[in-house]
């Protein structure tokens, strides 16, 4: 178990994101960026409340949950007479796309700053202790026994999880789908994305990382296989607008907003970087032979600026994946 | 370096506030000159101050790379596009009360529309998207026009795999003369360059040119299976060394980096080859 806390503890380091200053960057229509608290925070505003993807890191809550609270109130405003207009409504859902502290640091905070949908027999339970109505948090459930190796409090704990491939809201929220979409053995065994259809954006969490490496947790489940198999589905669901810009938007785990060029390009980069470790490793070159061969070397400069997650250690991922483990 | 001293100097001193601003609307057809770029060949990296990093990618690049579904109908971003050998059209945008010049406009055959704002908008965040055209300011420097351009997309400076990089920027300036255009393009690019690279491209005067619709349809181009990304394995580009030996220029020529750019490189290869030459006629 001390093992499991210290590679979470390690894992909040991992990306570059910087951290303490918060900024909401509009996506489209209610879709906005919350930049700034670790992992990039997605987020629906509307008249249903708010769904949130990924939380930030633990000590970035208070400002997280005040740059939601003033969004909403400022998205309320919007129409409305200006001397009279509804409160706004809370946060609903998170979503964790993975599990490492920088996506799950907030849970806490953030859910007991929400408040879900209540009635029926949730109300019995409400009523007897059994549950509270802290804003519902969803995840694998793959990735909910992870937070509960790395001992995450209960009510920062996965609150509703899916084991297949897919689990659907089941209703619209703020006028649109939302689904959350299992990427097997991606950056974790327990990777979802998050796509809102009618607003086509795609959460993607750190499959998709603009300030990195892909980062490859192999001890859970990670594998470059998945973390490719991922890329090329959102490419696959990806849509442009025209002349392969703007339409679909993705949202990686750090970094600005993309689209499918953006997500082409970095699926392009995993592909020929694992292509170079595999054409290497039939070579017979050893692991620190390729190490050495920096088959990442032109993407460095760009990809390879993250002291906690470098090309040495992005390239010994994709070698125990392409070679079961062998070392 | 094709860039002469004495406009470099008129783009250093002459900031004064225009009072008559020059117009640069209109149809410009592209003046193919001795140094244009529209078509070249693989390994033609000559001219370009590539960083090591940047000289991997190019060296690396399979040109099948371009059949990908995604990349068929791409455009021909802001780093490459005013080299290529297409027509431009520049349009303004009058705001319509005021009679204020808030935007030049400049679209060419295979490009999207790239707006130069000029109404004093504030630049966008550094998590904003980037584009194919980036986010452009433009202000006059005494008659020319000179625009800054941020929030581009990766993209290439020659249609051959030179690589830009997204944190790359475009500073750019139209010269106009009479029924001519200067377009220079000084590129700054912290990834893919080692220091800024200045271009310069010829435009016409063309009035009754048209530019033409540009669809594309993504179709399957190569049959081969899921998930394959095209490219060559390090070292082994067989094409690479074809543009030297047709103009019988060595690789250290051919292969780019900053001291391509300037004429001692060619009168250094000059006294190799007459060298040579001596070498052999003993």
């Amino acid at each position: 178990m001390k093992r499991v806390c210290t590679v979470l503890l390690v894992a909040a380091g991992i990306a570059l994101g910087q951290t303490g200053k918060i900024e909401i960057v509009p996506i489209r229509g209610h879709m906005y960026l919350l930049a700034g608290a670790g992992a990039n925070i997605t987020l629906s505003v509307g008249p249903d409340g708010v769904f949130m993807v990924d939380a930030g890191l633990p000590e970035m809550s208070d400002k997280v949950i005040a740059a939601v609270e003033q969004l909403s109130r400022d998205v309320a405003k919007q129409g409305q007479p200006v001397n009279s207009y509804p409160p706004p409504k809370p946060i609903r859902y998170l979503a964790n796309t993975t599990i490492s502290p920088e996506h799950t640091g907030g849970n806490v905070k953030i859910a007991e700053a929400g408040k879900t949908f209540t009635g029926g027999n949730v109300a019995i339970d409400l009523a007897s202790g059994f549950a509270n109505d802290d804003a519902a948090i969803l995840a694998t459930e793959k990735a909910s026994l992870r937070m509960v190796e790395a001992k995450m409090p209960g009510n920062g704990q996965p609150t509703e999880t899916y084991e297949k491939g897919i689990m659907k809201l089941s209703h619209f929220f703020n006028g649109e789908g939302i689904e959350l979409l299992h990427m097997p053995n991606a950056t974790t065994d327990g990777d979802s994305i998050v796509w809102f259809r009618g607003s086509d954006v795609i959460a993607a969490g750190d499959i998709f990382d603009m300030s990195s490496y892909p980062f490859i947790d192999v001890a859970k489940g990670g594998s470059i296989q998945g973390v490719l198999a991922a890329l090329n589905k959102m490419d696959e669901m990806s849509e442009a607008e025209f002349r392969t810009e703007g339409g679909t938007l993705v949202i990686p785990g750090h970094g600005r907003i993309c689209d499918l060029a953006d997500l082409a390009y970095y699926r392009d980069m995993v592909t020929i970087i694992r292509d170079r470790v595999e054409w290497m490793m039939k070579k017979d070159m050893t692991l620190a032979q390729i190490q050495a061969a920096r088959p990442t070397e032109d993407w460095d400069a760009r990809y390879g600026r993250n002291p906690k997650w470098t090309p040495q250690q992005f390239v010994e991922a994709i070698y125990k994946g392409l070679s079961g483990g062998k070392k | 370096m094709r860039f002469s001293l004495p406009l470099l100097f008129a783009l250093t001193i002459l900031r004064i506030p225009a009072f008559a601003q020059m117009d640069f609307t209109g149809e410009w057809a592209r003046v193919q000159d001795e140094d244009d770029t529209g078509d070249p060949r693989v390994g033609e990296f000559i001219g370009i101050p590539m960083s090591r990093q940047g000289l991997l990618r190019a060296e690396e690049w399979n040109a099948s790379l371009y059949t990908l579904p995604e990349w068929q109908c791409r455009p021909h971003g802001a780093m490459y596009i005013s080299r290529g050998p297409s027509q431009v059209r520049i349009w303004k945008e009058i705001d319509p009360v005021t009679r204020q010049l808030t935007a030049y406009h400049a679209e060419w055959l295979r490009s999207i529309d790239n707006p130069y704002y000029m109404d004093g908008r504030a630049q966008p965040s550094e998590y904003a998207a980037h584009t194919w055209g980036g986010f452009s300011t433009a202000e006059f420097v005494g008659e020319m026009l000179k625009i800054t351009t941020t929030h581009l997309k990766e993209d290439y400076y020659r249609r051959n795999g030179v690589p830009s990089s997204d944190e790359a920027t475009l500073t750019q300036y139209w010269i106009r003369r009479g029924d001519y255009l200067t377009w220079v393009t000084i590129a700054y690019d912290p990834i893919y360059l080692t220091e800024p690279m200045i271009r310069s491209s010829e435009y016409k005067l063309a009035l009754n040119q048209q530019i033409p619709p540009y669809p594309c349809t993504v179709v399957e181009e190569v049959d081969r299976p899921d998930g394959v990304v095209p490219s060559y394995m390090p070292g082994q580009n067989p094409y690479l060394p074809e543009f030297g030996q047709k103009y019988q220029l060595p690789m250290e020529a051919t292969l780019g980096g900053a001291a391509t750019m300037y004429p001692e490189l060619a009168r250094k290869i000059e006294r190799e080859k007459n060298a040579k030459k001596k070498v052999g006629g003993k």
